[in-house]
């Protein structure tokens, strides 16, 4: 150690190198705290007058200038989503004096009851709001309102307009699920996201939630002096606001709206998407509920009737709603026979009406029976039995293995929140779920879309778009292009691209048999035959509840929630495919051939009527609205 | 041991020094909170002594360790800080968009405060013990940038920008300290210059400007661009509106109307100079030069490298951060969340510095002892 009267911090140092950096630290210190002083100095003594004045009766305020959201438009550049100016009334309660006499005045003014602004007041005073901001009366008021309070601005001290953007959804109902909402800030959103502030409006549900980042914009804001009367002396500093990005949409409003027509009161989802790259033409859930209700927002009586409502209107049943699919799992069992070699195009085996398998009777549908029939005859007239003993000898585990290949038991990846993978159960499934073996007769019920099976109306459609793109699975997506201030750009949302990866004389097995489903007298889809079109489809219906009876129950006389679904998945035209469409309709009382075929019938009598404008023309309109 | 010969040789100017500091912030809290308590006496103020007591017993204990000891275990206390900057994203709560407490009960820990004296005895050490004294090459830097950069990226993930700056500051001014050739500093200046303008061109000129947006108000949600442009038009106002003398105790206009924000902890400064003027402004200042001169001199007088280094690094911490602070309360800085040293309200803050405080002392008083 080193034992000199003043000792170096390292000896084996160059003596001079560490006190040498020492003094320039001294240095560094002095200069950096002169700084400071000399900027006290400034501020204080050069400037301290104005500074001075400016604090005294908060002479400089804060106005918010919120930005204007983006817009929403359809594929065609028509206008869905938009914002309309309303005239909130505020007041700030350190300029009124008396805050309590101008409302007063301004109820004589009104000749209405102010209970409400009342309250608005009683409760900022108990809240710890920063002095001298504003307290808003009364929303989104009417002209004559906005008049009286305008022309009496001297006997209303405090009160004043404020004029900003409220969201309105054009078409009320129309894809309110796939829009979905914006409402204001919640405490719990306030905690979680930076840049938000009380009172903020916020993207709540659907689009608006997920795309919120681009259709938010940035807002904006003015510094202002204002006299001791709170009017506006000069803005002292400005934020622009930067308005939101526009989102254009793969949906065709008119072809949405047909689908919401045909669905007419049955409840339910639409979903029609373009096979080519899984866009998004159509998404129906219904019942629906009125966006504009949260845009104003919603009262507490409003809102529970919505969240109480057992036909359950806020939930997009397109992705939410997970049902079995019933007999159009037979695409799934046809692919994977085929392909594993369990049948061949030519295999027939006998339909009685029904299978005697274990201690039990699994019916057909047709009380008769279908007969000798081959794979394109059962799918073409739906046989049960065709199906219990193809799914007999495929096994539970490879049924499942080419439902995953079709996309079923995964959620899609639809960028929208909250959507729902359905079920494909297999052997390891129910033993994590249940801590049980498979039994082989549940196989059979799986083999025609019962059981354990669940899907959505997005994944049916996804899987009808595969078969109809000759296996090429995409990510359904909905937004076309973003158009935002600084420039258009096709949303980064990854398409996952997956192929089903068979034979194509397998597929084209199940596509010419889903064609003479609705083309063929015996077909059970023929109602959604089209004038001039072939239609290729699958009906399916699906049991709510095990029925220990005869399943030709009259479905009228059952209580609703035990009626069966009705599904049918739909593309068209055959050999050159341009859209897919999957239809389910909840608890409808009767077949998806009888209940669901007409629906799709409508909306692709819809699409094949107006394909003929060209979908690009879209582009230039929407320029022109910008 | 501490014998008495060692007590005679606590530096009580030093102490002296702080304890004005504390009793000023202490009195500032006390004015800063007055509003919203109505003449009470916040509980704010009582905590705040409290930390301020808790963390003097721990400076004091701190005393009876000989700082060489701090240097066998300075990777231990780096893992053990290091270990609770992982847990924060794990078990610490949400505030205003970040997530940089943990809850121990009766008190919220920031272990970003923490990290900070960590990270200046592991460099020390480093300097010390594992290189060659004198001019430091590139490649000596490796292990030190190591070192910064992952407490630095925990903290930034928080996101906590001014935490990390922090850290930043000190560990840069612990290599400067330490000595770095100049063939290295000009490179390492060079390369700082060229992967700036790279990624700026690269990266981040690719991203939309939402996206840097962003990415911008996460990194430090102080600087909401609106707010802070508020912020710091009403700071400048309070500060200003002291003019010479300042309004007096408890007649901050500003203050009163709670319209600074963060008023009792990152704009502290602003509340003061309003009630305190420039004359109250220029002595705080020089009071924190006369505690970090103090602190220099400490470092002159170390008896070796590792304690030459240590008061270094504790030095630079305070000066950093009063410096980016009072230039950002006077809109000099832009805003970033940095606490002024023993003043501002929070007790991770305030017990960190006077553990730092404690090192200072421990320096001081063994420098005759071998």
């Amino acid at each position: 150690m080193d034992s000199s009267s003043v000792p170096l911090p390292d000896s084996r140092e160059a003596p001079n190198g560490f006190r040498r950096r020492l003094g320039v630290s001294v240095a560094i210190l002095a200069a950096a705290f002169a700084f400071l002083i000399a900027r006290f100095w400034q501020l204080q003594v050069t400037e301290g007058d104005v500074h001075r004045t400016l604090s005294e009766n908060n002479r400089v305020r804060l106005k918010r200038v919120n930005a204007a959201r983006g817009l929403i438009f359809d594929r065609g550049g028509q206008l869905l989503v938009e914002n309309r100016p309303s005239f909130d009334v505020v007041m700030v309660p350190e300029d009124a004096r008396q805050p309590q006499d101008v409302l007063e005045r301004l109820g004589g003014f009104l000749h209405q009851e102010l209970a409400d602004a009342r309250q608005a007041l009683a409760a900022a005073a108990a809240s710890r709001r920063p002095p001298f901001e504003n307290v808003v009366l009364r929303r989104d008021v009417d002209w004559e309102t906005l008049v009286a309070v305008e022309t009496r601005q001297i006997e209303l001290p405090g009160v004043s307009l404020q004029i900003g953007p409220r969201r309105s959804y054009l078409y009320g109902t129309t894809a309110a699920h796939l829009l979905g909402y914006v409402g204001e800030v919640s405490v719990e959103e306030l905690q979680r996201l930076p840049g938000y502030r009380m009172g903020d409006t916020i993207g709540k549900y659907g689009l608006e939630k997920y795309w919120e980042d681009r259709l938010r914009g940035e807002n904006g804001g003015q510094q202002i002096e204002v006299d001791a009367f709170g009017r506006k002396l000069r803005v002292l500093d400005e934020v622009p606001e930067v308005p939101g990005a526009n989102i254009h949409l793969t949906l065709d409003a008119g072809l949405q709206h047909a689908a919401e027509e045909a669905m007419g009161d049955h409840e339910g989802s639409v979903v029609v998407l373009d096979p080519h790259d899984g866009a998004v033409l159509a998404m129906v859930s219904k019942p629906a509920f009125d966006p504009n209700l949260f845009a104003r927002g919603i009262t507490s009586d409003e809102w529970r009737s919505l969240t109480t409502d057992s036909l359950h209107p806020l939930a997009n049943k397109a992705l939410q709603g997970q049902y079995p699919p019933g007999s159009t799992f037979k695409i799934v069992v046809a692919t994977a026979a085929l392909e594993e070699n369990i049948i061949n195009p030519f295999t027939r085996i006998f339909c009685g009406g029904s299978l005697h398998y274990g201690n039990r009777d699994f019916r057909c549908w047709k009380k008769g029976g279908h007969g000798w029939v081959n794979l394109h005859e059962a799918i073409v007239g739906s046989c049960d039995v065709y199906f219990y003993q193809v799914g007999q000898r495929l096994g539970i585990d490879t049924i499942a293995q080419y439902a995953r290949r079709y996309g079923l038991g995964a959620a899609t990846g639809i960028p929208l929140d909250h959507e729902r993978g359905g079920t494909i159960p297999d052997t390891q499934w129910k033993r994590q779920r249940y801590g049980e073996p498979w039994y082989s007769g549940e196989t059979l019920s799986v083999a025609v879309g019962q059981g354990y099976v669940t899907a959505t109306p997005l994944q049916m459609a996804n899987l009808i778009a595969m078969v109809a793109a000759g296996g090429t699975r995409h990510r359904p997506h909905y937004v076309a292009r973003v158009d935002a201030p600084e420039g258009v750009d096709v949303p980064a949302v990854p398409d996952q691209v997956a192929h089903l990866g068979v034979r194509s004389s397998t597929l084209a097995q199940v596509q010419s048999a889903l064609r003479d489903v609705v083309m063929s007298e015996r077909g059970t889809g023929r109602k959604a035959r089209v004038e001039g079109i072939e239609v290729a489809g699958k009906t399916g219906t699906s049991q709510v509840v095990r029925l220990k009876t005869d399943r030709k129950v009259n479905q009228r006389l059952l209580p609703r929630e035990q009626r069966d679904h009705a599904w049918f998945v739909s593309f068209a035209p055959v050999g050159a495919p341009e859209v897919a469409v999957a239809c389910l309709i909840e608890h409808a009382g009767g077949g998806g051939g009888a209940m669901a075929a007409p629906v799709v019938q409508k909306v692709l009598a819809y699409y094949f009527e107006h394909r003929k404008a060209p979908r690009e023309d879209g582009q230039q309109e929407a320029r022109a609205t910008r | 041991m501490v014998n008495k010969r060692l007590a005679q040789h606590v530096d009580w100017l030093l102490l002296l020094l702080v304890a004005t500091i504390v009793s000023m912030g202490l009195a500032t809290v006390y004015s800063a909170t007055y509003a919203q308590t109505q003449s009470q006496t916040s509980q704010l103020v009582w905590r705040q002594a409290i930390w301020a007591g808790a963390g003097c017993v721990l400076m004091f204990a701190l005393l009876i360790v000989d700082y060489r000891k701090l240097e066998r275990f300075a990777y231990v206390i780096y893992v053990g800080v290091v270990a609770l900057l992982v847990l924060v994203p794990v078990v610490g709560f949400l505030s205003g968009g970040s997530r940089r407490w943990i809850h121990l009960g009766f008190f919220a820990l920031q272990p970003s405060e923490l990290a900070k004296l960590a990270l200046i005895l592991v460099l020390a050490r480093f300097f010390h013990r594992d290189t060659a004294p004198g001019s430091h090459g590139l490649k000596e830097l490796v292990v030190p940038a190591l070192l910064f950069a992952v407490p630095a990226v925990l903290t930034l993930a928080q996101p906590d920008l001014g935490s990390a700056a922090v850290l930043g500051f000190v560990c840069m001014s612990l290599v400067l300290i330490a000595g770095l050739r100049w063939r290295s500093m000009l490179s390492l200046v060079l390369v700082g210059l060229v992967g700036v303008f790279v990624a700026g061109q690269s990266l981040w000129g690719h991203l939309k400007p939402y996206q840097q947006k962003r990415i911008l108000t996460f990194l430090n949600p102080e600087a909401d661009p609106l707010g802070a442009g508020y912020h710091l038009i009403q700071s400048k106002i309070a500060v200003g509106s002291g003019m010479f003398w300042g309004k007096g105790f408890l007649h901050g206009t500003q203050n009163r109307l709670q319209f600074l924000p963060e008023q009792h902890t990152d704009f502290i400064f602003s509340v003061f100079a309003e009630e305190w003027g420039f004359v109250g402004c220029a002595t705080l200042a020089l009071l924190y030069a006369a505690v970090l001169l103090r602190g220099l001199q400490i470092v002159s007088r170390a008896k070796d490298r590792f304690g030459a280094l240590i008061a270094f690094g504790v030095v630079s911490l305070i000066f950093w951060q009063a410096f980016v602070n009072m230039a950002m309360t006077t809109g000099l800085l832009p805003v970033v969340g940095i606490t002024l040293p023993f003043f501002s309200y929070g007790g991770s803050s305030m017990i960190t510095l006077l553990l730092g405080v404690g090192i200072l002392l421990n320096v001081s008083m063994r420098r005759f002892t071998f």
